[in-house]
């Protein structure tokens, strides 16, 4: 706690506001700075700055408060109110950081990726879609959430757009997601106007109350979470609402991957915790059911045909991103089970699986960024080739399989203890098929990076062309990370994320 | 003086750091070989001083970190564990002294990794000796499994990748497919994966679920290579001998079957394991086990695959005591494992041995060689009818007490599966050391520099010597051992 | 039924728009013809919320002057009070403070936050046209068909061209 006095006290109380007005102003004054290494270094002053108000911000969360700031000082249910706890206090905590990280390894890497004239505009669009993730996970207005999901989403298709000097197939590929992206935003959009059709109001905490004193509403609020069940689930990669996600994966910058699998697809989860069981509730019938039926059957098959199709992809970022698919499968069913184990299970996962998935596209990135390598079949010798990159490419792969003493086997003891609990032996079974389907594919990389040899050029054997330092510090920093929270702070994080399941399932609480 | 939560932090203390300085010392071949025995030696007084706690009747224990929630990383030493401790630390020192020489005699690449790994199984091992609950077990078990995959495929050729992959893909896919969900099932059922005395269940707890987890543990613990999960073993012989020494012998299907050994006693309890009906079948199958085996590798001409065969089927002994689950039974497969340890390790150091000095791997090529090598031979010869179980080799206690026990049981028949393996291993053991001797020499004059040859290897003969001599002399201590071993039964079976 | 659906006509109105949008999205291969799929598909959106704010036989939300201008000390209290009170929204009897309490005000909330969603649809039509624009230039087609083959090609190949 010594580090909270360090702390300004108005950083603290107006830090809600200041980690979504920080990157949105700067970033719009980054669009038009001259010098690329100027925009640079606004990012890393904007991150810095968030990811230490957003620990400070976590210590106070972490003490069992809850923050509420009202915008511009207008009360709730009629302002806009921002509202942090122990649900949304980890995860902006992890955007920011995870900005922070990105922009570090974006110093070397964007210079590679993106063309000259563009990287200044890029920061400014990388801060907006910070800005924009931060806003819809820290606010407590619905429209608000609507109109910070379409900033992000926007700056997102612009950044994916923007891998399109390294390989054309980002264009493509940005165009899918924006429209299936609008899609979703749409659908999300036409659910609140049924809600507000119900309620009349728009603040969250609110709508929840009100439909709870009319036991879950009419068919209108039915129709309305049917909407917003789809248009998040698009957001967050649900199956089969994933189409956006692989070519997005692929074929963006490797700092824009980086940041969206470890972002994007958690504060579109989290919004949809936020909704189900803060907004709706689960003692709602209809919640129940499709909660039970429809999103675990999904995530069971997120988990199986994630997986399975991430073993036949020829290109190395493809198989991770449809691994990304199966893994928010994982976190679909511990939603599913409606329990306060499979919840935390589900959060805890939320969070390894952006440190792990972090380290394993950061490493990708790399082999690019000296190579050129995408394509699985070059992997040969790599781990002569790049031995540091491939070691934390390593550990990420070991703990994206849940390996002993990784993050990744946290979070699957978790759920499937928590899958036990439930009484569900056959979600147990899907759990373990889908981690042996891993051992397949991360398996594959490995084996050609570590039993292959080097390719030749000219006769020549290709030489040792390790990574540059800023590129492996972010890097391995996430590859330690995911060890330590197999070791060392797996209780720290299980405690995280009990922490948010209390806070969803306070409703169910007389 | 010594504090025993010290000592057993630095049972994988002292593996890791051996390790961590191989690593940084690589370069210079007599450090490395001189850091490498030092650890083994310390390792080694390290376990004696736990071995005495635990004879004196304590269970020295040590939480190692709070563990995702319910689940602990804790150390508590029982006697199977400090059995197993015992064992691989001693064992480590010759196998050390057994590799230097192999290594450094077939001018083996990549010596700094294979030293390295090597430690760091050895922590994993120690590791799951000292577990005392489920998912510390686990937990190690797979840093086992996982530091000894770069050992399998040392080599780095195709047939050691091929090897590899079979390796990793059957020991990762049986522990996370079967072996994970055993555990969590047992905390999910009992509230606790904790090791007692007795066993975890409630007398009242779903026999269903106690056979399915049975099964479960049986097929999920990959390294006792109960068949049918076998194939990696004979598949890992790929590896260097002292590695097959290393695997067959001490670290890694000990930390199978002493698994089994102590899932059955600890968690289940002896009596919950033999009434269930799980336990009936699992004990068919061991003697399956070990009689198809025994008959697969008498047909094997490759000393090594061989005895990889061999192993699975003494392996089976062991499942098959815990399976049968009464007092003798268990006393059994625990000396089984001691003894199979050191029995094994001779076989495999002479096979390494015969490689280095001779460059020979297949059976039918021996004849004569025991002439030229008698040392090397004669510790074969007894290091086999240990296995075998001839008195008064250390091997003969776990099949006489074994076969007490299976007379004792329901399952007098299965009495028969041993016996029918005792003569086959006479049948492909014994005519490997009478070829040696008896047999002429198919060419005396290439054997003539084979003589030459031996002189500059003598760090591969002496370690099988010793292990032989050890098989031998622990003939004369089985009692002490059963004394040490019997608290691990609950009450009722003394 | 039949009479439900006239009496409702500006629903029939929103979901035929709705409808439409979606299909010309997924039907067509062309990417600008999708593009103005979606901008109508959104459009829709626009209309069910306008539709929602209207209250039968409601002004159009603005202060009614009755008089009552209030002194300069007070005056920004009151203004802070009317907007919060025309926040309030869904119930959409609401007067102006207690001043006058028989005025029906139509509900300008959605209008207003219609005008948000309108300028991000705005935005991304125009991120949309400007991708297209992109691919223009760099697959010369702007049917899928062509660039999803390109795109495969590409995939076997690992070159462009």
């Amino acid at each position: 706690m010594d580090f909270l006095s360090f702390m300004p006290e108005w950083l603290i109380t107006h830090g809600a506001a200041v980690l979504v007005i920080m990157p949105l102003l700067l970033g719009a004054i980054t669009a038009i700075l001259p010098s690329e290494r100027l925009a640079w270094f606004v990012t890393l002053f904007v991150t810095v700055f968030s990811t230490v108000t957003a620990f400070a911000i976590l210590l106070v969360i972490f003490g069992g408060e809850t923050q509420l700031y009202k915008m511009g000082g207008w009360d709730p249910p009629h302002g806009i109110a921002y509202v942090i706890d122990g649900l949304n206090a980890p995860i902006i905590f992890l955007i920011c950081s995870m900005a922070l990280l990105t922009t570090l390894y974006g110093l070397k890497s964007v210079v590679a990726e993106v063309e000259p004239k563009k990287r200044a505009p890029f920061y400014a669009a990388f801060m907006l879609g910070m800005a924009g993730l931060l806003g819809m996970v820290v606010t407590g207005d619905a429209f608000n959430v609507f109109v910070f999901l379409e900033v992000s989403s926007i700056s997102t298709y612009v950044l994916v757009a923007m891998g399109a000097s390294r390989d054309r197939r980002a264009l493509a590929a940005s165009y899918n997601y924006l429209i299936l992206g609008s899609i979703g935003a749409t659908f999300f959009v036409i659910g609140l106007g049924f809600l507000y059709m119900e309620t009349g109001t728009l603040n969250m905490a609110d709508i929840g109350g009100i439909l709870r004193n009319l036991d879950g509403g009419s068919r209108v609020s039915m129709v309305a979470f049917g909407f917003i069940t789809v248009g998040l689930g698009l957001k967050l990669a649900m199956f089969p609402l994933h189409l956006w996600l692989p070519g997005a994966y692929a074929h963006a910058p490797t700092m824009v991957t980086v940041f969206l699998a470890s972002t994007a697809t958690k504060a579109a989860l989290y919004l949809m915790l936020r909704f189900t069981f803060t907004v709706f509730d689960v003692s709602f019938d209809y919640v129940f059911t499709v909660l039970t039926f429809i999103i675990t059957g999904l995530g069971c098959a997120a988990m199986l045909l994630g997986s399975l199709s991430a073993i036949f992809q020829t290109d190395a970022r493809r198989t991770l991103a449809y691994s990304s698919i199966a893994q928010v499968g994982y976190m679909l069913l511990g939603v599913g089970m409606l329990t306060a184990m499979g919840l935390t299970a589900s959060y805890v996962h939320v969070l390894n699986h952006a440190v792990i998935k972090g380290a394993l596209f950061f490493a990708l990135g790399a082999f690019w960024y000296r190579y050129g390598i995408t394509r699985t079949e070059d992997f040969a010798g790599l781990g002569k080739m790049m031995p540091w990159t491939m070691g934390a490419f390593t550990l990420g792969g070991l703990s994206l399989i849940g390996v002993p003493l990784t993050a990744g086997f946290i979070s699957k003891l978790q759920l499937a203890r928590a899958a036990l609990d439930r009484g569900w032996e056959w979600a147990v079974v899907v759990i373990m098929v889908s981690s042996i389907l891993a051992i397949f594919y991360i398996g594959r990389l490995l084996l050609a990076a570590y039993f292959q040899s080097p390719p030749e050029i000219d006769g020549e054997v290709v030489e040792r062309n390790e990574a540059p330092l800023i590129i492996l510090i972010p890097m391995w920093f996430l590859a330690l990370l995911s060890i330590g929270i197999g070791i060392y702070y797996s209780d720290f994080v299980v405690q995280l994320g009990q922490n948010a399941s209390d806070v969803l399932l306070q409703g169910d609480r007389p | 003086m010594m504090d025993p939560q010290m000592s057993l932090a630095l049972l994988l203390i002292i593996p890791m750091i051996a390790s961590a300085l191989i690593f940084l010392t690589g370069r210079n071949q007599n450090i490395r070989e001189a850091i490498s025995l030092t650890a083994a030696f310390a390792l080694l007084a390290n376990v004696i001083y736990l071995v005495r706690l635990v004879a004196a009747g304590e269970r020295p224990s040590l939480l190692l970190a709070k563990f995702a929630g319910e689940f602990d990383i804790e150390f508590v030493l029982e006697p199977l564990g400090a059995i197993f401790a015992a064992i691989a630390s001693s064992l480590w020192i010759l196998n050390t002294l057994f590799a230097i020489g192999y290594m450094r005699g077939n001018k083996e690449k990549n010596q700094t990794r294979f030293f390295a790994f090597v430690a760091i199984a050895i922590a994993g091992a120690m590791g799951i000796a000292a577990s005392g609950n489920l998912i510390t077990l686990f937990v190690f078990y797979e840093v086992l499994t996982l530091s000894t995959f770069p050992l399998v495929t040392h080599k780095g050729d195709e047939k050691a990748k091929r090897g590899g992959t079979i390796y990793a893909l059957i020991l990762m896919g049986t522990s996370l497919g079967l072996l994970l969900p055993a555990v969590i099932g047992v905390q999910a059922i009992a509230g606790t994966t904790d090791f007692m005395v007795g066993g975890v269940f409630d007398s009242n707890v779903n026999k269903m679920a106690i056979s399915i987890l049975l099964f479960l543990f049986a097929f999920g613990i990959g390294k006792a290579a109960l068949m049918p999960v076998h194939p990696w073993l004979p598949n890992a012989m790929v590896a260097p001998t002292p590695v097959s020494a290393l695997l067959h012998a001490v670290a890694v299907v000990k930390a199978g079957v002493f698994s089994i050994l102590k899932v059955v006693t600890y968690t289940f309890g002896p009596a919950l394991a033999a009434s269930s009906s799980m336990s009936t079948i699992l004990a068919w199958v061991a003697a399956i086990s070990i009689v198809l085996a025994s008959v697969i590798a008498m047909r094997q001409d490759n000393l090594k695959a061989r005895l990889a065969y061999s192993t699975v089927s003494q392996l089976s002994y062991i499942t098959f005591g815990a399976m049968l689950a009464s007092g003798m039974a268990i006393i059994g497969g625990a000396l089984q494992i001691i003894m199979h340890a050191w029995g094994k390790i001779t076989l495999f150091m002479c096979a390494g041995a015969i490689y280095t000095i001779a460059h020979r791997t297949n059976i039918s090529s021996f004849n004569g060689l025991g002439r030229t090598m008698p040392w090397v031979f004669g510790a074969f010869l007894i290091g086999a009818l240990s296995i075998i179980g001839v008195p008064p080799m250390g091997g003969s206690w776990p099949k006489f007490y074994l076969m007490v026990g299976a007379l004792e049981s329901e399952l007098a028949i299965l009495m028969g599966a041993l016996i029918v393996s005792s003569v086959l291993n006479v049948i492909y053991l014994v005519p490997i050391a009478v070829r040696g001797f008896m047999r002429p020499p198919d060419n005396p004059e290439a054997d003539a520099h084979i003589a030459e040859e031996r002189k500059k290897h003598p760090w591969v003969i002496i370690p099988p010597v010793l292990t032989a001599t050890g098989a031998f002399i622990l003939f004369f201590f089985a009692g002490d051992m059963v004394d040490f071993i019997r608290p691990v039964l609950p009450g009722g079976l003394n | 039924m039949i009479s439900a659906v006239f009496e409702n006509y500006h629903y029939s109105v929103v979901i035929i728009l709705m409808m439409t949008g979606l299909y010309v999205v997924f039907s067509s291969r062309n990417l600008i013809k999708k593009l103005v799929g979606l901008s109508v598909f959104q459009t829709s959106v626009f209309l069910l919320y306008i539709t929602i704010g209207k209250v039968a036989g409601g002004q159009p939300p603005i202060l009614v002057d009755d008089g009552h201008g209030g002194g300069h000390g007070d005056g920004k209290d009151h203004h802070a009070e009317v907007a919060t009170n025309l926040l309030a929204g869904g119930e959409a009897k609401v007067g102006g403070a207690q001043h006058s309490a028989e005025v029906l005000y139509s509900n300008p909330l959605p209008h207003v936050l219609i005008l948000t969603a309108i300028v991000v649809g705005v935005a991304t039509l125009a991120i949309g046209l400007a991708l297209v624009v992109r691919i223009r230039e760099v697959y010369g087609s702007i049917e899928e068909d062509v660039i999803a083959d390109l795109d495969h090609r590409y995939n076997l190949e690992g070159t462009a061209d």
